[in-house]
């Protein structure tokens, strides 16, 4: 029971849970996640790598120690999990660059049922792009973990 | 048509109940119904209402998708309940759920002011810098079709707030403008009878604007009418794109004023087609 007399409404904003969960909706609302997701583990990495490097400052040891430590394979799974939000980020940002200035969305028409959106005439564009960033993470994977 | 969505049969509905009177929280109460083929779910909660459960609330009016008044989160979709047929969802626990991202008042009902404070927010009206005009018109705007057809699409948005549930970047944003908003924007900005695109952007070109959209696509998805908001909001981005390098909308492409003495003129020489019936 609410302490006030004027009755409250309950409020029912999704917060994280809405943005991270996308349950039935289609596959470009797990690529906003995942553009979302790349997007801010690239940042974190940056930070780190700023504070990484910082390193050097405190003798050659010290730098080459944790050169040792980066070489080892947990680092590397990291580095290829970096290396992939990278190129994922890379390419879904070129697609939405390109509908952002309109391009593969179609035109504006009269909405007749079955309705066809514009997120389905972009689909061709979608999986060209989705199919050649999992090429460039399979081959950047083979390269890195077999050189 | 497979007998999942056409053998009538008892349906168990979890719905979400919040009294504000009495409740802190909200909790799911059960109730079994039998549902017959074509039963939407407005109707069954029409049918809770009048045989089980008096006190349940929610908003409707028309029962045919044109008021936008009977959104609801329905089986974890914002869906339009006058619209969803129950036995068309294929399962046997159908859950209803008030609109997500707006408050909840009561039961199933959202309040729905967000949505209409950031409607009028990007100013939703045609803009037209003549005054003269506006308060002693002289004739009518030419539009041609291809014109019309630029913006018509968005003009269907009935309002029912199904985009703003769906909308991931509005769930953690409550300031972001979201798809309804943006995509009116679009669509007046877009009509040719339109001045208002520098009004207009310093409503929407702002932080919790357009480029917050990463094109999710929930909004066009959840869309009843077939409005495609997303699309509107790229067209959006494009038209503020284009207007900052100087390529924008020019006042000479605004619509011609077609003198109302020949618009009467053109009204007397029109002849109507030859009778068809009762010749």
């Amino acid at each position: 029971m609410n302490s006030n007399s004027e009755p409250t409404a309950y409020n029912n904003r999704l917060g994280l849970k809405g943005w991270i969960y996308a349950g039935k909706y289609t596959f470009e609302r797990y690529l906003y996640l995942g553009h979302r997701l790349s997007g801010m583990g690239l940042i974190a990495y940056m930070v780190l790598h700023i504070i990484e490097t910082a390193n050097r400052m405190r003798g050659v040891e010290a730098w080459e120690g944790l050169m040792a430590l980066f070489a080892s394979w947990p680092f590397k799974i990291i580095e290829y999990l970096l290396f992939a939000a990278a190129v994922f980020h890379a390419l879904n940002g070129v697609r939405l660059l390109l509908t952002e200035l309109g391009f593969f969305l179609g035109r504006p028409k009269e909405p007749v049922y079955p309705y066809s959106s514009s997120i389905k005439r972009h689909r061709p564009l979608t999986y060209i792009v989705m199919t050649l960033a999992g090429l460039i993470i399979i081959l950047g994977g083979s390269s890195l973990f077999f050189p | 048509m497979s007998d999942k969505i056409t053998t009538p049969r008892e349906i168990t509905f979890r719905v979400r109940r919040f009294d504000p009177d009495a409740d802190s929280a909200p909790h799911w109460s059960e109730y079994r119904l039998d549902v017959h083929d074509g039963m939407t779910v407005l109707e069954a909660l029409h049918q809770l209402k009048a045989e089980q459960e008096p006190t349940l609330s929610w908003r409707s009016s028309c029962r045919m998708g044109v008021c936008g008044s009977c959104g609801m989160f329905i089986n974890d979709l914002p869906q339009l309940a006058c619209q969803t047929q129950v036995l068309h969802l294929g399962t046997d626990v159908v859950t209803i759920a008030p609109l997500p991202n707006y408050d909840n008042v009561k039961d199933l009902v959202p309040n729905l002011e967000p949505l209409i404070e950031k409607h009028a927010a990007v100013k939703p009206y045609i803009i037209y810098l003549d005054q003269m005009e506006i308060d002693s018109p002289t004739g009518e705007f030419l539009q041609t079709p291809d014109e019309r057809e630029a913006f018509s699409q968005f003009t269907f948005c009935i309002k029912c707030g199904l985009c703003l549930a769906a909308c991931p970047t509005v769930a953690t944003d409550p300031l972001f403008l979201g798809p309804q908003a943006l995509a009116q924007a679009y669509r007046y900005t877009a009509d040719n009878r339109d001045c208002g695109m520098k009004e207009r952007i310093e409503a929407i070109d702002i932080f919790h604007g357009p480029y917050q959209c990463h094109l999710a696509g929930a909004c066009s998805q959840a869309c009843p009418k077939g409005v495609d908001p997303a699309f509107g909001i790229q067209l959006l981005k494009r038209a503020l794109v284009l207007d900052s390098m100087g390529f924008g909308k020019k006042k000479s492409s605004v619509a011609k004023v077609v003198p109302l003495a020949d618009v009467v003129k053109a009204i007397e020489e029109f002849a109507p087609p030859p009778r068809t019936v009762g010749k």
